[in-house]
Order: C-alpha cells, then sequence, then structure tokens
C-alpha cells in the first residue's frame, strides 16, 4: 500500500493511494498562493498600477523589464496570473481509477488532471461538491478572462534568472510548472467526469475496495472517505468541523477501527477561534460604518459567507445597521445564494426542520427580501446604479489579484475611513494587500477558520483509535512561528508519519488476509472435524476462481476423460491432478501415556530425556530414538523397517486423522 | 399547649395514625416535629403525653409496622425521640417498651420499610434525639442499636450515612461525659462499655486498609475533636493517633482530604491547639507527603489558624505559593532566575502536577490562586506578602492562558501548550489580579499588570465570562491607582491606559454577544462614577464614540443590555458627558434623553430597563441634574402618571422612592432645632402650597392608590412615604381638614373601593383641605403595623398547621381548605 503525495499544501491537498489493485487520488486542490506573486489585474484601468516602475537586475540588465514591477519594495510579475500544479511527473495519471473529491475548495485543480494528463477514470464527489465547486471554478474563470492580458511572462522562470530575483520570487517552487487558467470549457468536461454521491453510499470499485463518502461538518456537501476491503480500512479525513455551523455534523463513528487514517485540511490558524473572531468581525464592521466609512470583505462566493450573512441578520438591528446596503458581487452570487437554500438534505438539524415549515433554511432569504443584501454579478450594470455609501461589500476573490475586489481596494484605499476585514484564512493577508501599500485603508484579519484545531484531533484520535496516522509534515511540528507551542501539533501514539510535496510513502502496514468465497455446493461436501472445543478443520479440494478481485472455490471438475478430438488442451481446461492424498494428522502425543504404551507393547528399558524443543524416548534395547517435538516426530532406528512401522502405529494412535 | 391544638391533637392522631388516610405532604409533618420540638422545649414532655394520651396511642400505633406508610414510621420514630429527650419521658416511654419496640431490634430493622433511606434517617435522628441523658445509653447498650450504627455510617444513602456518624459521636461523648479523664488510660477496661465499643469499632476501622471504612473512622474522629473540647477527646487521639499517622506512611494517602480535615479540627480544638502534642509536627508531616492538589485545602486551612507555630505556617504558604512559582520558573528566560525565595520554586511533583493534563494543571492553579485570594482578604494574612513574586506570577498565567508568553524551557513550552485558551484559569487569575490591588507594586509590576489587563480586554479571544472579569480586575486596579496617588495627583498608568482603553470600549460596545455589550456598559458606569469628573477622563471618553454608542444601546435587542444602557447613560448624563442629541449625523429625529427614558419607562416590555430608568430618574432629582430642573413638575407627573400604571412591583416602588426625594424636597430640610441656621434662600413653603404641588405632580393619587396595592412592598413603602407627609403637612394643627366635605367624602369612598380591589376612578385635582382630611381620617399607623407582618404570620401558627393538616385529608367536614 502507497500513497503518492501530490501537493504540499495541507489545506489543499492531492494525493494518491494504491490500495490493492486500485489507485484512487484523494482530492484535487489547487494552491492558489502562487498567484500573490502577480500584479492585481484591475477591472478598470488603474493609472497607478500601469504607472508601476519596472523592475532590473542590479547589473542593470534591462531584458526583464516587460515582465516586472516594483511596487513599495515589492516586485511582481505582471502577467496572466498562474497556479502551481499538484505534481503530474511522480505517477502517471491515466493510471488513476478513481478520483475522490472531499468538498468544493479542494477540488480546483480538477480540470487540469482530468483533461490534460491521460486519465480516463471517473470523479466521485456529492451534489453540493459539484454544484458549489461549479460555481468557484465559474468565477474563477469569469474573474480571469474578463480582463485579458496580453502577456504571459516566462523570461523569470528561467532558473538562472530566478536565483537573482527578491524574495519571495527566488523561493517560489517549481515556477516552470505553474499554468494559467483553465476554461469554462475545460471546467465543463472535467465537471462531466463526476458521479454523485450520498452520504454513506457504499461504492464498489472493481470488487476490490468499497469507498464511502461521510460527512464532514466542514462545508456544504463535504465529505471525509473511509476506503475499506475486507480485513483493510483506510480513512481519508480532509476539512472537517465540530462546531455547529450550516452543514451537517460530521460523522466520526464511522471512521472507528481504522488501519490508517490520513488527516489533512485541519486549520490554517489554529489560534483563533471562531467565535471570537466572528464578535472581532461584527464589532469592527459596525464601528467603521458609524464612522461613515465602508467595509470590504474579500471572500469566496460560497462557506464562510453564508455564515456571516446570518450572523450579521441577528446583529445590524442591535447595532444599528438597519439602514446600510450589504451587497454581494460575484458572477454566481444569485445561484451561490440560491443553491444554498435548496441543498436541504445536506444541512445540519435546525437548518432542515426549517424546510419543513416551510422557510428557507438560511435567513439571508429574508435580508434580499427586505433589501438588505442585494447582489450583482458584477460592479458593471445594475450595481453602479444603486450603490449607496456607507456599506459593506462582500466580493471575491480573496487573493486580491482578481475579481471585483481589485476595484475597491483602488476606489476605496486612500481613505482611513473604510476598513478591510479578512476573512478567509487561504492567503496571508500582508501578501496580498503588498502590491496595494501604501494603503490608508484599515485592515483587520479576522480568519475564520471553523474546521479542526489540535485539540479537537487529539480528541478525535483518542475516539477513533486509528493503528497509524499520515499526516502532512506541517502538522508534525509546531508553527514556525510559535515554535513553543508544543500543543500546535498532532500528538498521537505512534507518532504520525508526515509526507510533503513529491514524496512516496510505503504505508506502515501489510495486508494479511483475503476473503474467499466458497461455493454452496462444494461448501456442503466438506466433513468438518472438531479437533479442539470450538475448532473444527475440514480438508478442501478445489478450484480457485479469481475474477473481478473476486475469489471463489468452485468444487473441483469431475475427472472426465481428455476428449480425444482436441489436440491441443486450452489452459481454462486444465485439470489439477488429484492425487490421493494421505490422511492429515494433528494432536498431541502425552509422552507418558506413549511410554506407558511403550511398555504395555513390550518395549523395556524406556528412557525419557528432556530437550529444548519436546522429548526423546530412547529405547536403549532396540537401539531406537522416538523424537518428540512440537511439530514433527520422527523414529530413527536402524534398517528396522518392522520395528518403525509398529512404532509408527502406536504413535499414530495417540493423532487424529482426518 | 393551647387549648385549641389540645383538642385537635386526637383527631389528627386518628388521621396520622390511619393508614387508610396517606399524608401526602411531607412539609407538614416536619412543621409538625417542629412544632413538638419547640412545646418540649418549654414544657415537661411527660405532662404533654399524659395529656394527651393520643399521641402515645399514635406511637403505639407504629409499632404496627405492616400497617404504617413508611412516612408515618419515621416521623413516629422521631416524634418518640424528641419526647424520650426528657429523661423522665424516658423512663415512662420504657415502661410500655415503646422505645424498645422502635429502636430496638424488634424494630423496624428487619422490616420491609427499612429499605426506605426516609426510615433508617428517622430512626437515627430519633435517637439523636433521645441520646441525650445517663439512662439513654445503658438503652443504646441494651438494645444492640450501636451495632446498627456502625453498620448505617455506609449506608448507600448519603444522609444517612451522614446522619449515623454524627449519632456515632453523640454516642461517644455521651458514654465518656461526666468520666474522669485521667482513668482513661490506655487499658480497655478504663473506658466504659459503650465508648470501648465504639473506639474499639475506630481502632479496627483504621487498621482494615479500606479506604471506605478508614474514611467513615476519620469523619467520627473529626466531627468528635470538632464538637467536644474535653479532655478525654485528647486520651482518644492518644490512643488513635499511632493508627492515623500510620496512614500518612504510604506511598499515596488515599483518605487524604478527610486527613487533612481531620488535623484541622484539632488543631482548632483548644485541647490540642494549646497542648504540646505533636500535632504540629503532624501537620508539618502531611503536608509535605500529600501531593499538590490536596496539601492545598490543608495549607489553607493552617494559614487560617489563629494559634500556629510560624514555621508550620511558612511550610503551609509555600505549599500554596508553589504552583505560581512553578509558572514563574516555566517562564524565566534563564533557569533559576525567577527571583524566587529559596525553596519555592523547583519542585519536581509540583512541576508533574502541573504538566500532567489540562485538567489537573487548571485544578492545581485554580485552586492555589483562590486560596491565595482567600488569605488576602483575612486581616493576619501570612507576612511577609510577596505581592511582587504574586503580581509577576498572576500575569505569566494569564499570559501562558493567551498565548503571549515565548518560554524558552521545555517545561515553558509544555505549560504555554496546556494553559492555552483555559477559561478556567483565566477567570481565577483575573479574579486573584484584582484582589492584588489592594497591595501596591513596583513601577514595572503595575505597567505589566494594565499591560496583560488591555491585553484581555482587546483580545477577540476572550470569552464572555473572562471579559468580565478583566473588566472588574481592571476597575480595581485603576481605583487602587488613584487611591494611591490621591486625585490632585494623575497617576502615570492610567492617563495611557485610558487612551488605549476607549477604542476598545467601542469594540465592545459593538460585540455581537449580549454579555460583552452588557459587562463593557457596566464597567462603563463604573468609570464614570468615579473618574467622570476628571478633565482627562472626559478628554479621552469625549474624544471617543462610547457615548454615541451607549445611547445606541438604549435600543439593544437585549433587555439586560438595555437595562445597563439606562444606567450608564443617566450617569454619563449625570457628569455631563452624553452625546448632545443633535449632532450633525444624526439629524433631527432624536429626542432630548429624559424624554427617551420616559419612552423607554412608558413602552419597554421589560422590567429590568424600567427599573433602571426610575433608579436613574431618582439618582437625577436627588442631584439636582439640570435636565429634570426644566419644567420639573410636568415631568414628574408624566413619570408618575405612567409609573403608577406599570405591572412591575419593583418599578411602583422605585416610583414611590422617586416620590419620597421629591416630596422631601418640595417640602425642604425637616425643622431641626440643633441645624446649623442657614440663611434661607426660598422662604418654606407652606403645606398647602406644598399639597398643592404634589396634586400637580399626581404624587398624590399615585400614593393613594399604591397604599392599596396588592404587592406588600408597594404598599408599605407608599404609607411610610404617606406617614411622612402627614406629619409635615397636618400635624395636629395647621391646616384645618374638611372631615365633612363633601368632596372628601367622595374620595373616601374611591379609596375604599381600591382597597376593595377595584379599579375606581381617577381621584381627580384634590384640594388640600380634603388630602389633609384623608391623612387624618385614614389609619395609616394602623396599615403600617399590618403590613410590616408578614403575610402568612397567620398561617404559620400550629393551630393553622393542625387545622390544615386535616383540612387535607377531610377530617375537618365543611370547613374550607386553604392553599397552605
Amino acid at each position: 500500500m502507497k500513497l503518492y503525495c501530490l501537493s504540499g499544501h495541507p489545506t489543499l491537498p492531492c494525493n494518491i493511494l494504491k490500495f490493492k489493485s486500485t489507485t484512487i487520488m484523494l482530492d484535487c486542490g489547487l494552491d492558489m498562493t502562487s498567484t500573490l506573486n502577480f500584479l492585481p489585474l484591475p477591472l478598470v484601468q488603474s493609472p497607478r498600477l500601469s504607472n508601476l516602475p519596472s523592475w532590473s537586475l542590479k547589473d542593470g540588465n534591462a531584458y526583464l523589464d516587460k515582465e516586472l514591477k516594483e511596487c513599495s519594495g515589492h516586485v511582481f510579475v505582471d502577467s496572466v496570473p498562474e497556479f502551481c500544479l499538484p505534481e503530474t511527473e511522480l505517477i502517471d495519471m491515466s493510471t488513476v481509477d478513481v478520483i475522490l473529491i472531499s468538498n468544493y475548495h479542494c477540488m480546483m485543480a480538477l480540470p487540469y488532471i482530468t483533461e490534460h494528463t491521460g486519465f480516463t477514470g471517473t470523479v466521485y464527489a456529492t451534489e453540493p461538491t459539484l454544484q458549489i465547486g461549479r460555481l468557484l471554478m465559474e468565477e474563477l474563470v469569469n474573474f480571469i478572462e474578463r480582463v485579458p492580458k496580453a502577456q504571459s511572462a516566462s523570461l523569470w522562470k528561467n532558473k538562472d534568472v530566478q536565483r537573482l530575483l527578491p524574495s519571495p520570487l527566488k523561493d517560489a517552487v517549481e515556477v516552470s510548472t505553474w499554468r494559467r487558467c483553465y476554461s469554462m470549457q475545460e471546467v465543463n468536461s472535467a465537471l462531466s467526469k463526476i458521479q454523485l454521491v450520498g452520504y454513506s453510499q457504499k461504492i464498489e470499485l472493481f470488487g476490490a475496495v468499497q469507498v464511502t463518502p461521510l460527512s464532514s461538518g466542514y462545508a456544504l456537501g463535504s465529505s471525509n472517505w473511509v476506503i475499506q476491503s475486507h480485513y483493510e480500512k483506510v480513512s481519508y479525513v480532509s476539512g472537517s468541523s465540530l462546531l455547529t455551523t450550516h452543514p451537517q455534523p460530521m460523522d466520526q463513528a464511522s471512521l472507528k477501527n481504522s488501519d490508517v487514517l490520513l488527516l489533512t485540511g485541519l486549520t490554517q490558524i489554529p489560534t483563533a477561534n471562531p467565535d471570537g473572531m466572528v464578535g472581532e468581525f461584527c464589532s469592527n464592521l459596525a464601528l467603521t460604518v458609524r464612522n461613515g466609512g465602508n467595509v470590504l470583505v474579500p471572500c469566496y462566493p460560497s462557506g464562510v459567507i453564508y455564515d456571516l450573512l446570518e450572523c450579521l441578520y441577528q446583529y445590524i438591528d442591535s447595532a444599528g445597521l438597519s439602514n446600510v446596503p450589504f451587497y454581494f458581487i460575484s458572477p454566481v452570487a444569485n445561484s451561490s445564494l440560491e443553491f444554498s437554500q435548496i441543498f436541504a438534505e445536506w444541512l445540519c438539524h435546525n437548518k432542515q426542520t426549517k424546510v419543513y415549515l416551510p422557510e428557507p433554511p438560511f435567513p439571508h432569504a429574508e435580508l434580499i427580501q427586505t433589501n438588505k443584501l442585494k447582489h450583482y454579478p458584477s460592479i458593471h450594470g445594475d450595481f453602479s446604479n444603486d450603490f449607496r455609501q456607507p456599506c459593506v461589500v462582500f466580493t471575491g476573490h480573496p487573493s486580491l489579484r482578481f475579481g471585483d475586489v481589485v476595484h475597491f481596494l483602488e476606489l476605496w484605499g486612500k481613505s482611513s475611513l473604510n476598513t478591510v476585514i479578512f476573512t478567509e484564512p487561504d492567503f496571508s493577508y500582508l501578501d496580498a494587500l503588498a502590491p496595494y501599500q501604501p494603503l490608508a485603508m484599515k485592515c483587520i484579519y479576522c480568519p475564520i477558520d471553523t474546521r479542526l484545531n489540535f485539540i479537537q484531533v487529539s480528541k478525535l484520535l483518542k475516539e477513533v483509535q486509528p493503528l497509524h496516522v499520515v499526516c502532512p509534515e506541517q502538522y508534525t511540528q509546531p508553527p514556525p512561528t510559535q515554535s513553543h507551542r508544543m500543543d500546535l501539533m498532532i500528538d498521537c501514539q505512534p507518532p504520525a508519519m508526515s509526507y510533503r510535496r513529491a514524496e512516496v510513502l510505503a504505508l506502515p502496514f501489510k495486508r494479511r488476509y483475503e476473503k474467499i468465497e466458497i461455493m454452496p455446493e462444494l461448501a456442503d461436501s466438506l466433513v468438518p472435524m472438531e479437533i479442539k472445543p470450538g475448532i473444527s478443520l475440514a480438508t478442501v479440494s478445489a478450484v480457485l476462481h479469481t475474477k473481478d478481485n473476486k475469489h471463489v472455490l468452485q468444487p473441483p471438475p469431475r475427472s472426465t476423460q481428455p476428449t480425444s478430438g482436441k489436440k491441443r488442451k486450452r489452459v481454462s481446461d486444465d485439470i489439477p491432478d488429484c492425487k490421493v492424498l494421505k490422511p492429515l494428522l494433528s494432536g498431541s502425543i502425552p509422552v507418558e501415556q506413549f511410554v506407558q504404551t511403550l511398555e504395555k507393547h513390550g518395549f523395556s528399558d524406556i528412557k525419557v530425556e528432556d530437550t529444548a524443543k519436546g522429548h526423546i524416548v530412547l529405547l536403549q534395547e532396540a537401539e531406537t530414538l522416538i523424537q518428540i517435538e512440537e511439530d514433527s516426530t520422527h523414529i530413527i532406528c536402524d534398517n528396522d523397517e518392522m520395528l518403525r512401522v509398529r512404532l509408527r502405529d502406536l504413535v499414530l494412535k495417540f493423532l487424529q486423522k482426518f | 399547649m393551647d387549648p385549641e391544638c389540645s383538642r385537635l391533637l386526637p383527631a389528627l392522631c386518628a388521621v396520622l395514625a390511619d393508614p387508610r388516610q396517606p399524608m401526602t405532604d411531607d412539609t407538614c409533618l416536619e412543621k409538625l416535629l417542629d412544632w413538638f420540638k419547640t412545646v418540649t422545649e418549654t414544657e415537661s414532655s411527660l405532662l404533654l403525653l399524659q395529656e394527651n394520651p393520643c399521641l402515645v396511642e399514635l406511637l403505639s400505633q407504629a409499632l404496627k409496622f405492616q400497617d404504617v406508610s413508611s412516612r408515618i414510621l419515621s416521623f413516629s420514630l422521631r416524634l418518640a425521640g424528641i419526647f424520650a429527650a426528657q429523661e423522665n419521658c424516658f423512663q415512662f416511654l420504657q415502661q410500655g417498651e415503646l422505645l424498645l419496640g422502635l429502636f430496638g431490634e424488634a424494630g423496624p430493622l428487619g422490616l420491609p420499610a427499612w429499605n426506605v433511606p426516609s426510615v433508617r434517617s428517622g430512626w437515627i435522628q430519633g435517637l439523636c434525639s433521645l441520646a441525650k441523658h445517663p439512662s439513654a445509653e445503658q438503652f443504646l447498650v441494651d438494645c444492640g442499636a450501636v451495632d446498627t450504627i456502625f453498620s448505617l455510617q455506609g449506608d448507600s444513602s448519603l444522609f444517612v450515612a451522614s446522619a449515623a456518624s454524627q449519632l456515632l459521636v453523640q454516642v461517644l461523648s455521651l458514654s465518656i461525659q461526666g468520666r474522669a479523664t485521667p482513668h482513661l488510660g490506655s487499658s480497655d477496661g478504663d473506658w466504659p462499655s459503650c465508648a470501648q465499643s465504639i473506639v474499639g469499632y475506630l481502632e479496627e476501622s483504621l487498621r482494615s486498609g479500606a479506604t471506605p471504612q478508614i474514611t467513615q473512622a476519620l469523619k467520627v474522629l473529626t466531627t468528635t475533636f470538632g464538637r467536644c473540647h474535653h479532655s478525654w477527646t485528647e486520651a482518644l487521639w492518644m490512643r488513635l493517633s499511632p493508627l492515623v499517622t500510620c496512614l500518612l506512611e504510604k506511598d499515596t494517602v488515599p483518605t487524604a482530604h478527610s486527613l487533612a480535615d481531620l488535623f484541622l479540627s484539632m488543631a482548632r480544638s483548644p485541647t490540642f491547639g494549646s497542648s504540646d502534642c505533636d500535632l504540629w509536627v503532624t501537620l508539618a508531616q502531611t503536608l509535605s507527603c500529600l501531593s499538590p492538589t490536596q496539601a492545598g485545602p490543608l495549607a489553607l486551612g493552617i494559614l487560617k489558624l489563629h494559634v500556629c507555630p510560624q514555621a508550620l505556617k511558612t511550610q503551609a504558604f509555600d505549599v500554596l505559593l508553589q504552583p505560581l512559582a512553578c509558572v514563574l520558573e516555566a517562564a524565566a528566560q534563564v533557569p533559576g532566575s525567577s527571583g524566587l525565595p529559596d525553596g519555592t520554586g523547583s519542585n519536581p511533583t509540583m512541576a508533574d502536577a502541573l504538566l500532567a493534563s489540562t485538567s489537573s494543571c487548571a485544578a492545581l492553579l485554580c485552586q492555589s490562586l483562590a486560596h491565595l485570594g482567600e488569605l488576602q482578604a483575612l486581616p493576619h494574612s501570612p507576612r511577609p506578602w510577596p505581592q511582587v513574586l504574586l503580581l509577576e506570577a498572576t500575569v505569566m498565567t494569564l499570559r501562558f492562558c493567551s498565548g503571549s508568553a515565548v518560554p524558552i524551557s521545555s517545561v515553558g513550552g509544555r505549560l504555554c501548550g496546556i494553559l492555552a485558551s483555559c477559561i478556567r484559569v483565566q477567570r481565577a487569575a483575573l479574579d486573584f489580579l484584582g484582589m492584588l490591588s489592594q497591595g501596591t507594586g513596583p513601577q514595572e509590576s503595575v505597567t505589566q499588570v494594565f499591560a496583560i489587563l488591555l491585553e484581555y480586554l482587546r483580545s477577540p479571544e476572550s470569552s464572555p465570562t473572562v471579559l468580565k472579569k478583566a473588566f472588574q480586575a481592571t476597575l480595581r486596579w485603576l481605583l487602587s491607582m488613584s487611591k494611591a496617588c490621591g486625585s490632585n495627583n494623575p497617576d502615570p498608568h492610567t492617563q495611557p491606559f485610558l487612551r488605549e482603553l476607549f477604542p476598545v470600549m467601542q469594540k465592545r460596545l459593538c460585540n455581537p454577544c449580549w454579555e460583552v455589550r452588557d459587562s463593557a456598559l457596566e464597567f462603563l458606569t463604573h468609570l464614570t462614577t468615579h473618574w467622570g469628573g476628571q478633565p482627562d477622563f472626559r478628554q479621552a471618553l469625549l474624544a471617543s464614540d462610547v457615548p454615541e454608542l451607549t445611547q445606541q444601546l438604549l435600543q439593544d435587542p437585549e433587555a439586560y443590555v438595555r437595562a445597563s444602557a439606562v444606567t450608564a447613560m443617566g450617569q454619563l448624563a449625570s457628569q455631563g458627558l452624553h452625546a448632545t442629541p443633535s449632532g450633525p449625523e444624526h439629524p433631527g429625529a432624536k429626542q432630548s434623553l429624559p424624554q427617551e427614558l420616559l419612552h423607554i419607562l412608558s413602552l419597554d416590555s421589560e422590567g429590568f430597563p424600567r427599573r433602571a430608568v426610575m433608579q436613574v430618574f431618582t439618582q437625577w432629582l436627588q442631584d439636582g441634574h439640570p435636565a429634570m430642573a426644566e419644567d420639573l413638575e410636568q415631568f414628574m407627573a408624566r413619570v408618575f402618571q405612567v409609573v403608577s400604571r406599570d405591572l412591575d412591583w419593583e418599578v411602583r416602588v422605585q416610583g414611590l422612592e422617586l416620590a419620597r426625594v421629591f416630596l422631601a424636597q418640595t417640602l425642604g430640610p425637616p425643622d431641626c432645632p440643633y441645624a446649623v441656621a442657614l440663611p434661607a434662600a426660598t422662604p418654606p413653603t407652606s403645606p398647602a402650597e406644598v399639597l398643592r404641588t404634589l396634586g400637580r405632580v399626581q404624587l398624590l393619587e399615585f400614593a393613594f392608590r399604591a397604599l392599596f396595592d396588592c404587592d406588600r412592598p408597594v404598599a408599605q413603602k407608599s404609607c411610610d412615604l404617606l406617614l411622612l407627609l402627614r406629619a409635615r403637612t397636618a400635624p395636629g394643627g395647621g391646616l384645618q381638614g374638611a372631615e365633612c366635605n363633601p368632596e372628601a367624602v367622595t374620595v373616601e369612598a374611591a379609596l375604599r373601593a381600591w382597597q376593595a380591589g377595584e379599579q375606581g376612578q381617577p381621584l381627580g385635582e384634590l384640594v388640600p383641605e380634603v388630602v389633609v382630611a384623608i391623612l387624618r381620617t385614614l389609619d395609616l399607623e394602623g396599615l403600617q403595623a399590618t403590613l410590616a407582618e408578614s403575610s402568612d404570620h397567620v398561617e404559620q401558627s400550629p393551630r393553622s398547621l393542625l387545622q390544615d393538616m386535616l383540612a387535607a385529608v377531610g377530617a375537618l367536614g365543611g370547613h374550607e381548605a386553604d392553599c397552605y
């Protein structure tokens, strides 16, 4: 059993598990932090961005002029943003049988894999994962395609050039493999390969293993996966949450008794508690708006935004914000808000019950109805007519490199009355803001990450008791900035095995059993014999038939006369020779009784010696030795076959035959 | 006994003894027992029984166990005990073998009823009452009760077990009392037989090695030493001490808690505390061999002793300091540089206990902090009090909890992980930090204290309860700083702190969690009360949005927050610190603060904000707040009109308090012969004028209506108010009343209607003469006396109890049962 680790990002995993005869890809995360090295894509011409000075090498060589720009001491690539793909060289992707997706954030690299690597298998995901994943991809494609950029920089990627660049460009890994965003066509083609599954549904893969998605509590339709054969169980825990937010709660019980538990997608901010952050978010929002400022919330179009809107729904009246408009701007805003209301079966119990009242499960429906929350596909069109300040704007993309958020940062960045509040934990907010510096706008960092923290993980591991834990290397040591916090790492026994990008792990456990079925007629013919209380044995002669990873014992064919007409025998007709077998023996020989029997049969002068493995019975007169050990008995006598046979029969009296 | 009660008693006894009429109300039986106890305290039980043979009958009825419910059986056992407490009555009951029947082996012991805990409890309580005289001791031995008591110590019901242990102590002391101590040598023969069997049992228990038995024996000893201070207790200790001290020699002391209790009980007893027995040595030994968590309560107990060797106190204090010393040690940049007194730090057991798990670490630290806090409040707190060490350790604990500590040592790293966001420890440490504000500290420590407080106030990770504690601790430190520096001399810490504080307060007032908004408002109220007059404070406050945010919270969806906002606004306005209503960003719309509060008083659906409004109005009126001075009469009239209709009696009481203040101000200072004569600015108002004013502001109507309020406190308050009014406006002479005035007659009729509970018409305008007439007519003193008696004074009489019990089973025929 092997694990191929294709991504080094702990919350955007991409691993391949070889288990029995199957090759299973677990998630397909796309690391978008690479885009932070690029200049933002402005929706409207930005004189500031277009007038940024070029950056050139110290030797004055100016050939990178067109590609690199400098802003407040940072160097950015002036090109279409590119993403860091999972490793594709480590394993032949055409051998991957299936891809299991755990949540919509972990499938963003799917088109790269399914469309360009020879992949021919199936992708499994839940319906909300597919639908919301499609929205995220659609938004991403839209953000990038609507601002066409002629230039695609590549000179800086030259290894000799790259090492001369300032950090972080210098330290960026695998830049040669970075790719531009996929197209909508590729998205559609990739998503067409997805087969929908429901929680706890059992999916057979080639008869070899069974895979089952389990609710993980993190997002709509998010799942953990159990991959099991008859005797082995591997659990894959991706983004999971034990907090009571909108999704169905996490199913922990089904993870019990795993041989291997692969643990990814823990919280990225282990020291921040989501409740405190929501409080911080609300109070900063209220204070800014009270002072006449605007609030910008860079966010994804689905996920935490639902919880934030719910929280604001309860909060705005108490904070006197009833008249402040909330805008949600995304090409998929409308679909996201509407989708959230129709996935009732994937929601937590409270929200599910609302559907029967019937009421919309999320209160943002009411915010929309009362015109407090308005949503627009982009800043162009209706939005510009309705736009009223001060206001609160939720928009993407959290990397601040593309999407409508770029426009708002350019628009509001100069006034200290305005605030940008970061709630998505995926990008470092300082890096995200770097190309906008100097910035007068206030910046508040309230990362809300509801995924498991280390305390919850240690409770989970105690609860489900896996034999082995495998996790990204980042989880086996404290975060670099808080190296004294020994509590911010996975602590389990035996210690967790760690992996890093481009590593192949041999998972620490061996398969020992295989299940074989016996055909009823064969079973009928067996005659079990009880050799110990509770244990019966029977000899079986049969043909082992293996097909689709299923093994069946069939009765041996009657020894038919070989048909004379055919000269060449077909392989399948080959009948094993069934010789008449000697009976099998079992039992042990009680030495004392054996000696008595020997005496009864006329042997005298018997001596018994104890050896390390058993006993030696010496028949001194007959110059014969009987060696009795746990798993063998030898009669050693000189050429006296008669005596040997006599002795053998005496020995056999003590043993059972079958 | 009241003859009426005597008359009712036979019927009651018959009811109680009748199994067909089950008595369902236990509380009645309890009250009955209480009553008998009171009666027998003053009267002879023997006479009582002789005069009321029904009682003896009731007791003998209880002997027919099959027929009696467990409730009545338990009751009878206890009743018999109460009567038998007097020796002659005991003899009387013994003659009939009644007591032996009830408490002896032929009694309820073998019956199914014995399985009911209340029966076992009744048996014990009966014996407890009975074991008062020498005859009782013999009786206990004869009826074999002592062995039963032994077994009941391990009873499944904790109440029974505990009562059995108490009874054992009582029997022991009964048995020994009166004998000369010197005779209680070590030989068995010197002890009275009953005492001998109890002591033997204790010895056996202590030797048994079984924790429950040992604990029981220790409990008996603890109670004995706590209760009896005779010299025989010392003899008892001499005999048992080797067995007890043996327990300390085990690796882990299983009964540590009980042992600590025992030693402390001994140390408090004058018998041991003063003598030169080796108790102090034992205590020192115990302190050192118990685990840190077990030793804590013992150490606290030792430090609370009035008489105790200094060395032992020092040792005990060290035990309490050690967890905090460990925290400091773990945080020290260089090992051993924490500046602790020798022997305080680097205790391996302590470090182990702290680092074992979050729960043990939190338990130990919280215990230590709570104990130290308790000690600090004592008048004889340990000296020298290591204020600096404690300040630093507490601040460090809080930093470990918030994750802001960056320790170098591995112990520090682990402690950091264990304590991170541990709310329990945070609360305990903040509490203790607040208490430490009573002492001073060097500049450096105080700076650290304010820094950590600000960190907690600011951190989004602080839970609402932690934040509340942080507010409380902050307030205490600010107060102590201003006290230390005097009001004229601004303290160097407060000013920068206040500048940082208000932005934090703004954020807290906007928090989505109502508890946070509420405690922030309470904190603001306290701050304003203490520093509202200080220019620096005023400047910092007015530069922030805090006043506007507070005003906005008057409309908060949560009632508690609205109430706190009302109080805070009241305080801000008192100090002239509230937001001006017509700011440029709030055009028009806004009304003045008094109007807004009046609005809350009239319309708020919850009581708390309305009560808060009344308190603010009262405070304003007392302080002569300018907002009230403007058109006072009209405003008051509006308030009294609204408040008299309020459904919450507390609001109405507050309204009467406001009325009292208004009345006092209208009347002016009372004529006091000894008052320093000030030149009167305004001539005293005439009584008629006063009454006219009171009429105009609707105060009289409100007060008269309240006089017959269905809630007693309202009526009482109104009565007091009207008495004051009468004393000042209609004393003997002065204004003539108009008794026969037809108007007065109408008013009296209206009052009578109110008294009868009818709504009635408003009184309309009241002429002073009519008011005086009514005040004279009303029997205010009588009313006051009636109201002063609690509403159930009639129902609490024994006669009423007996009647009620009889009525409950319908034995009083047509008599209607009142709801008792």
